[in-house]
């Protein structure tokens, strides 16, 4: 299956015998394949971004007016310059909820899997099986009770409500990843720190913690992508103050495209830092979304 | 959230409380040891089954009243009458049919999608990398974002990019006056799952990609040394490979979609038969104050799910399994 990049050397193609020749030929298609099913997929994206550079009045032709001149003005209307609701207060609430919630998953995830990996507990697959049973069942099942708790002790519209909750949703996936990767430190460096007379909070975050420090980057990634994107908990949960931005964005489904421009500067906006971190460690992302499992 | 009887009961000896009376025991420091061990894993599993067990338990509880929110005090028991009602209601039942169809689709969809395109990743071509990135963008698109973008953008009668293509096309040719259809109200589910499938097949191709690369080369050279063509070594010794990554991607697939709400309430906002459960559960609750019904639907869906979930479980095993034995 695999094939050697197409030559840069055609000179010495007369030297080549012609299966070869066919066979860098194939390849050669293969490739341009790739390339446009790469560019096809990635096509509304770029015309998302293209779009929210357009006027509204170029946004809405048809055809298409690809070659209408740049502006900021979605941008500038998005972020309030024009006196529309300002998208920072959810921003922030969303930032808010996703680091929170993050580095909550993280103090309660290692120590979890540090239980579940490097001194394994009895029936600690079985605990494992738990953990990750948490997340194959709808969120719906548990939404009316968290709302008339929260109505009930006054916690509605509340970021920290949000905070709590997707601590819980994220804290399974945390603590597969983790094990998976704990489980990959040698034994004998905790046992040897530990004859040391290091103590439990010593070889977590002396020993441990350096050697795994790129697994536990990925599953912070992830719990940030997973808490910045919810949308169900926070819509139903929050109203003004503790609005998070896909909620905030789902205040444009009403307005049917008429600012189709702004629709897309506010898409572009909010999905940001989401893109950034993810093209930022794309390996990481696999590994972690696949809970460690592949390698 | 919720969670069925998994594997592992709560109660099993894990889960007893820190603090377990203490008795006259053979070995008390091996006890103490053993707490001591399992002490790191407490605070993670009691936060899990205070905040994801407690809340199921009071909507089974809620599901047995009719408790209609606009008016509190007719609020009374009525046993699983509660029940009789979803399991006889049309909406109901069409809506676990489009979600079983929306979950079936999407998943295979961008799971044969993910293999077409992680065996055209596999190999090396000139440019790779920024293919790769381009591939994963729609993975990283906040989801409420991307079902915007298709039902506005792209999905639109009037200015979206599908039927601007259509007319741009149609004016090459000469054409005055291009079909031009409305994509939401006439293939309303396909429209969602089109969006969906966008958004999954990277995410299988990245799955299905790892797989690949875990592959020994030396296998697939003398196979081919051996006379194999391509499509036999993909046959024989790809798909094979493959399976346990396949088996995965379809296990987070489905567990992802299935509790899918972001683009049916966008798109469709659960009209022309698109609700899947999670839209209607949203929708009998938070708009038509049902809490009864809204609680015994959720229940049946977890009781549907422990279905899916066991089968699902066995096979996350299996891979755990296959791990353990090569450690």
């Amino acid at each position: 299956m695999t094939v050697t990049a197409p030559s840069p050397a055609p000179a010495r193609a007369t030297a080549v015998p012609p299966a070869v020749r066919r066979a860098r030929r194939r390849s050669a298609a293969l490739g341009v394949l790739a390339w446009l099913v790469g560019i096809a997929f990635f096509l509304p994206v770029a015309w998302m971004v293209l779009t929210s550079l357009h006027s509204e009045a170029d946004a809405a032709t048809n055809p298409p007016s690809v070659a209408a001149s740049l502006t900021l003005d979605g941008y500038r209307e998005f972020f309030g310059a024009t006196g529309g609701a300002s998208p920072w207060p959810p921003l922030i609430n969303s930032a808010m909820a996703s680091v929170f919630s993050t580095a909550a998953v993280l103090l309660l995830a290692f120590p979890a899997a540090y239980a579940l990996s490097v001194r394994p507990v009895r029936r600690w697959r079985d605990v494992l099986f738990f953990f990750l049973s948490t997340k194959m069942l709808p969120v719906v099942a548990g939404l009316l009770p968290v709302y008339l708790f929260a109505r009930n002790v006054g916690m509605l519209d509340n970021i920290w409500l949000l905070v709590v909750l997707y601590t819980s949703m994220n804290l399974p996936i945390a603590v597969w990843m983790m094990q998976s990767f704990l489980a990959e430190v040698p034994v004998a460096l905790i046992e040897a720190a530990r004859l040391d007379g290091a103590r439990l909070p010593t070889v977590l975050g002396r020993v441990i913690a350096p050697v795994v420090g790129p697994g536990i980057a990925a599953t912070a990634l992830i719990c940030f992508i997973f808490s910045w994107n919810e949308m169900l908990f926070a819509r139903v949960l929050t109203g003004v103050t503790a609005q998070t931005a896909p909620v905030f964005l789902t205040g444009f489904i009403t307005s049917q495209g008429l600012f189709l421009a702004q629709v897309c500067a506010a898409s572009v906006a909010i999905s940001l830092p989401v893109l950034a971190a993810g093209f930022a460690a794309q390996d990481k992302l696999v590994q972690g979304l696949s809970l460690g499992a592949v390698k | 959230m919720t969670t069925t009887t998994p594997p592992a009961a709560p109660s099993s000896p894990t889960a007893v409380p820190p603090r377990a009376p203490a008795r006259p025991s053979p070995a008390p420091g091996g006890r103490l040891r053993a707490w001591a061990g399992r002490a790191p894993l407490m605070p993670a599993l009691v936060f899990l089954v205070v905040v994801t067990q407690l809340p199921f338990a009071a909507t089974l509880v809620i599901s047995f009243f009719d408790w209609y929110a606009l008016d509190p005090a007719a609020r009374e028991f009525t046993g699983l009458a509660n029940y009789g009602s979803v399991l006889s209601d049309p909406a109901m039942r069409s809506s676990v049919v489009t979600t079983a169809l929306l979950t079936a689709t999407v998943v295979l969809v961008s799971l044969a999608l993910g293999l077409a395109l992680a065996l055209l990743m596999d190999r090396a071509f000139r440019g790779r990398g920024v293919v790769r990135t381009m591939l994963i963008a729609p993975f990283l698109i906040v989801p409420v974002a991307a079902a915007l973008l298709w039902k506005h953008a792209l999905y639109n009668p009037e200015y979206g990019l599908l039927n601007g293509s259509l007319s741009w096309a149609a004016s090459l040719v000469g054409v005055e006056r291009p079909v031009q259809p409305d994509w939401i109200s006439d293939l309303p589910l396909a429209a969602v799952e089109a969006a969906l499938v966008w958004q999954w097949t990277p995410f299988m191709m990245l799955v299905l990609l790892a797989g690949l690369q875990s592959r020994s080369p030396e296998m697939v050279e003398a196979a081919r040394l051996d006379g194999a063509g391509s499509w036999q070594i993909f046959r024989h010794l790809t798909l094979p490979h493959l399976r346990r990554y396949l088996e995965l991607g379809a296990l987070l697939g489905s567990i992802h979609i299935v509790q899918h709400f972001d683009a049916v309430f966008t798109i469709t906002a659960g009209a022309l038969d698109t609700a899947n459960l999670p839209y209607t559960i949203y929708h009998t609750f938070y708009r038509a104050h049902e809490y009864g019904l809204a609680s015994a639907a959720g229940v049946l869906v977890v009781i549907g799910s422990i279905v899916i979930a066991t089968f699902a479980l066995r096979v996350v095993s299996s891979l755990f399994g296959e791990e353990a034995s090569r450690s």
